[in-house]
């Protein structure tokens, strides 16, 4: 049996299947080598890239909730220098695709970023301009039409790459961001990031996490990241990576009939790091048994 | 190789207090260093996170752990029966570095006492110094090194059994009677501050398992992130066990 049913091209990004890995749940892609397979998801999207090194941010970085978790490490990432020097070469050897998700406090470190990575061994670009755990940057440029359009536009302006820009949940109209980044150039979608939450411990009063909010994902955001996976679907013609609290083929299916193109793992990793193999091989096996060809005829094809 | 294995509950009693031992039997020859832990799944869909359990014992395919009671895992899992099947990530992290015929000092608090038991066991010139809140508790985990160590010293905050104090109280009087040439500490973190400040004056090699929450247990989702004097390092990849000096309290 060959796998090539999965098979699957993003904006010009060829991939064996249409399962990628989370930005900031799956490291390097090279912290999972005795888990997955690189080469046989669709790609990798590395940690998120700024220009000079964070350190993230202080306290509790995680905690769990019902059916999901918060998470509040503040971007923690090597810097933009490091990155091209020391992780990337390591990496590109390994023929996967790579995607680098990037965030900046300005409209200007966006572009200089997109510069910096349209490199080969880079297969895209992904915008993060929905990280509710920094002050100075990501979550402000996701709120507001015009400010997504003006980094998308002066991303594409900077790059040869494919630019993905990854939308905030966190709004009251998602489908406005999402036409304005589209309409500003925007290869492709990537929805939701985490929902905002948060914790309190209610024996000594204080906010569990250190930067007292944090992203919820996990199970728990899983109909909320469909629901507005659909809702852009109808909205735009680009393509859509679906992602929010997948955790099996079963969810995976949802996605792809609400109108995702290619799904993505985050949270579900942490439980098993092989999932996403499972979910690969779940959805190859769907197909079949539906004698169904190809991956693309499940996109958007719920029924109204 | 980190591998994900699966495992049958052989017991789960409670040890102390809220303090439970763990026996599971592993599909498959598991093999650790000291130091090491493992990534517990707790069988429940309710769980998004594994819970990252210290190795007291790994005998083949025979894994023992303690775990203390502190959220709704921990208590879903004291309900656990034998027989009951989940799965683990092993090993993990980097493990103590103990070298062939060194005089070894453990010194631990609670649940830190775990990882110090499969110490002792790697060990043939280890003793340890036991910290406990209580007798009971301290008397507990006495009986735990029984045969795998030379000599115990204990103390308790209240004083209910052997020297009254914190372990970092009677640690000058052990230290200066014996030259040990590493101590390896595992407990709560003022314990381990305290302690590695005591060891350095010593320049004694000092090693000691930081603890943190964390999500993949694999080095990716940076949630155990550390400050040491080398940069940020991961507790759960680079650690759990550093070279105390390195340590930026």
């Amino acid at each position: 049996m060959s796998n090539n049913i999965l098979s699957t091209e993003l904006c010009g990004i060829k991939m064996p299947t249409p399962v990628i890995a989370a930005s900031g749940t799956f490291g390097f892609g090279e912290e999972f080598i005795d888990f997955v397979d690189l080469q046989k998801l669709g790609a990798v999207t590395v940690k998120c890239i700024t220009l000079k090194p964070r350190a993230g941010n202080k306290g509790v970085r995680i905690a769990e909730t019902p059916s999901g978790m918060l998470n509040a490490i503040g971007l923690e990432n090597p810097g933009l220098d490091h990155f091209l020097d020391q992780i990337l070469p390591r990496i590109a050897r390994q023929n996967f695709n790579i995607i680098v998700n990037i965030s900046g406090s300005t409209v200007g470190d966006y572009a200089q970023l997109a510069d910096a990575l349209d490199v080969d061994g880079i297969s895209a670009i992904e915008l993060n301009i929905s990280c509710p755990n920094v002050k100075d940057g990501g979550i402000i440029f996701g709120t507001d039409p015009n400010a997504a359009a003006n980094v998308t536009r002066a991303a594409k302006n900077s790059t040869s790459k494919p630019v993905i820009v990854k939308l905030s949940p966190n709004v009251t109209d998602i489908v406005s961001i999402a036409r304005a980044v589209v309409d500003a150039g925007a290869d492709a979608l990537s929805l939701i990031n985490t929902l905002m939450g948060m914790q309190i411990d209610i024996n000594s009063w204080r906010s569990v996490l250190g930067n007292i909010t944090g992203g919820l994902s996990g199970a728990a955001i899983k109909p909320v990241a469909v629901r507005m996976t659909y809702q852009v679907a109808q909205a735009v013609d680009v393509p859509i990576i679906g992602m929010g609290g997948i955790r099996s083929t079963e969810d995976a299916v949802e996605f792809f009939l609400a109108g995702a193109d290619a799904i993505a793992i985050g949270t579900a990793n942490f439980a098993d790091p092989s999932i996403t193999m499972k979910i690969a091989d779940g959805l190859e096996n769907y197909l079949r048994t539906r004698g169904l060809n190809n991956i693309s005829e499940l996109v958007g094809r719920v029924r109204l | 190789m980190k591998k994900i294995y699966n495992a049958r509950i052989v017991s789960n009693l409670r040890a102390v207090d809220n303090i439970f031992k763990l026996v599971v039997e592993i599909d498959g020859h598991v093999s650790a260093r000291p130091g090491q832990f493992v990534q517990l799944k707790l069988p429940s869909e309710e769980f998004t996170l594994r819970r990252p359990l210290g190795i007291a014992d790994l005998n083949g395919d025979r894994l023992t752990m303690f775990y203390r009671i502190v959220g709704r895992g921990t208590q879903f899992l004291s309900t656990l029966d034998e027989g009951t099947a989940l799965d683990l990530i092993a090993p993990l992290g980097n493990g103590f570095s103990i070298v062939d015929g060194e005089k070894i000092l453990l010194v631990g608090g609670g649940v830190g006492l775990a990882p110090l038991l499969y110490s002792a066991r790697s060990s043939n010139d280890a003793d340890i110094l036991i910290g406990g809140k209580t007798a009971s508790e301290a008397e507990f985990w006495s009986r735990e090194f029984d045969g795998l160590i030379d000599k115990k010293f204990i103390t308790t905050d209240d004083g209910s059994a052997g020297v009254k104090g914190f372990v970092s109280d009677l640690l000058p009087e052990v230290l200066s009677k014996k030259n040990y040439e590493a101590v390896l500490v595992c407990g709560p973190p003022i314990m381990m501050k305290n302690v590695a400040a005591l060891v350095a004056q010593k320049n004694i090699r000092c090693e000691v398992s930081m603890e943190s929450r964390m999500a993949c247990g694999l080095g990716a989702c940076l949630s155990c992130s550390i400050d040491t004097v080398d940069g940020r390092k991961k507790v759960c990849k680079d650690g759990p066990i550093f070279d105390a000096t390195k340590i930026i309290w």
